[in-house]
């Protein structure tokens, strides 16, 4: 490898830390300050921001109303797309390749497509502004996800491990749960890591099935942003803070990233 | 694998499909029963038939919208890819930056759109952004919420940032999924490295980078929230895409068949090309 090329990966860092960057200086700036002058970092470094939103329930809350949502839909996610990937990995069955481009094609739907509906529906089954309300509908794009990625998984795992375990007696439930899942902990980690990423970063389903108990975070955001003036500040604290959760799921999940796409989905 | 034929399988795929078709199914239906209605308001709807269709499909904001979004998708597809293939080529393979580069690469993934949006239009603010007051410093006249160009330029920039990484980790995954043994073999035969990025590291990257292709293809076919925060479809409808074209529709104008008529065959769009991807995906694994 020539000598230049190592510094492909470090600059490219420094490019998405740029933004990140400055991001982060403005949240530490006065409104005088952001708006007054332009300065590489804060003159006088102030918490007034995150006070604030540590300070405001409606923000805070917007926090916990999040993942709370993201929580809740990262478990059934994973707990459904788990037999449904076993039985695509290891059975043939009526319709199984239809099926399961079935379920790719809503992976597919753009959510712009299905806001209205969604919230129609939901009203109506009374679960309007309610995390659950999110959590199910995010399962829409990461059912299929997790089916994908977890079917990737068990089927590099030999079809040898489950005829040994029935021949040492072992019943289905008893299999699947004591060997087969420990096994593939690589792949659910994987999948819990996208179904996370893809709730949390969603917005507009998020925002359209929501209006004040169960307001997400990034769309406590695009209040502020809206109604009073542009508190420059103030949003940056508070995208500041959304990264962190985020930062902290990869840091968990770093050694599984490249490990476990390798043994999955490749 | 041989797999067995046994429909007793259906039982453990029944929770998935019970759940996905409450959420898919009867919000498609709804989008169905408006797109072929009209109403006056007061809940009292009209049988329209296709003209809903024939409206969406022969209007130039339609054609507009949709080659808006077929350059974007391609622009980035052509940017991201060979980059993403670039820059995990050039990483380190093993020792302790590994794991540094992997979670700061992996950072923009996992901010909230929204958040996307506004940290870059923060960015590129001519008189307050980094990005922007640098290029005007350098000589530039740019103004990304003033001039169609500009414009384009930060939204492209802003999916790049965001979004490389993605092919990056994958990409990545399957090169370290290359034995040592494929490259010393190739070291004995004296291959140059683009031999053996062509006919070893090519290969073996294959079906992931399909799979990154396929994911950043669909991905960027419904990009919504960041670019809505970011120019919010203009200056004028310069960067109106699809997704926000059918938002101003819906929830804008209110008017549900056009909008529900246009949902169908904006989904219909992707559906169609996705298809196509999946089935030469397919026919790889198969060879």
């Amino acid at each position: 490898m020539t000598r230049p090329s190592r510094y492909v990966p470090l600059l490219y860092i420094v490019f998405l830390l740029l933004p990140i960057y400055w991001l982060v200086n403005m949240s530490f700036k006065t409104t005088n300050e952001i708006l007054g002058s332009f300065t590489l970092f804060p003159r006088e470094i102030t918490l007034e921001n995150y006070i604030a939103i540590f300070t405001d329930p409606t923000w805070y809350m917007g926090y916990v109303n999040s993942l709370t949502y993201v929580l809740i839909n990262t478990v059934i996610s994973v707990l459904v797309a788990l037999p449904a990937a076993y039985a695509f990995s290891r059975y043939r069955f009526l319709g199984d390749k239809h099926l399961f481009f079935w379920l790719l094609t809503n992976r597919m739907a753009p959510p712009a497509v299905f806001a209205l509906p969604f919230f129609q529906l939901y009203s109506a089954v009374g679960l309007f502004d309610t995390p659950i309300a999110v959590a199910l509908a995010h399962t829409l794009f990461n059912i299929p996800l997790a089916v994908w990625i977890l079917e990737g998984f068990m089927s590099g795992v030999p079809k040898e491990l489950d005829e040994t375990a029935y021949v040492d007696g072992h019943s289905f439930w008893s299999f699947f749960l004591k060997i087969f899942v420990p096994t593939i902990a690589a792949g659910i980690g994987v999948a819990a890591f996208f179904c996370f990423m893809f709730s949390w970063v969603e917005l507009l389903l998020a925002k359209t099935l929501t209006s004040v108990a169960a307001k997400p975070i990034a769309a406590v955001m695009t209040r502020t942003a809206s109604t009073s003036g542009y508190e420059l500040g103030l949003l940056a604290a508070a995208g500041t803070l959304t990264i962190i959760p985020g930062a902290f799921v990869i840091y968990f999940v770093r050694n599984y990233i490249a490990k476990g796409f390798a043994l999955g989905r490749v | 694998m041989n797999k067995t034929f046994d429909n007793k399988a259906w039982l453990f795929v029944l929770p998935v499909v019970a759940l996905v078709a409450f959420n898919a199914v009867i919000p498609l239906m709804t989008v169905v029963n408006y797109s072929v209605q009209e109403t006056f308001g007061d809940n009292v709807f009209f049988w329209a038939g296709v003209t809903w269709f024939e409206q969406v499909l022969q209007s130039e904001r339609f054609h507009d919208a949709l080659l808006r979004q077929m350059f974007f998708t391609f622009s980035i597809l052509l940017i991201e890819v060979p980059l993403g293939v670039a820059i995990a080529l050039t990483m380190p393979r093993k020792g302790p930056w590994v794991p540094v580069c992997l979670v700061l690469m992996a950072l923009p993934l996992l901010i909230p759109w929204n958040v996307v949006g506004a940290m870059w239009n923060i960015f590129a603010l001519p008189d307050i952004g980094l990005l922007g007051r640098t290029l005007n410093a350098l000589g530039f006249d740019y103004n990304f919420t003033r001039q169609p160009g500009d414009a384009w330029f930060t939204l492209i920039l802003m999916d790049v940032w965001h979004w490389t990484s993605l092919v990056v980790l994958l990409a990545y995954a399957g090169l370290v999924s290359i034995p040592d043994a494929y490259y010393q073999a190739a070291k004995i035969d004296g291959a140059r490295p683009f031999a053996i990025f062509r006919y070893i590291q090519l290969p073996k990257m294959k079906r992931v980078l399909t799979i990154a292709v396929l994911l950043r293809f669909m991905d960027s076919f419904m990009i919504y929230t960041e670019l809505s925060v970011l120019t919010g479809g203009g200056p004028g409808n310069s960067t109106t895409l699809l997704s926000i074209d059918l938002v101003k529709i819906a929830l804008g104008q209110f008017d549900l068949g056009p909008a529900a008529a246009m949902s169908l065959i904006y989904f219909l769009i992707i559906l169609a090309l996705s298809w196509v991807f999946y089935t030469l995906m397919m026919r790889n694994e198969q060879q």
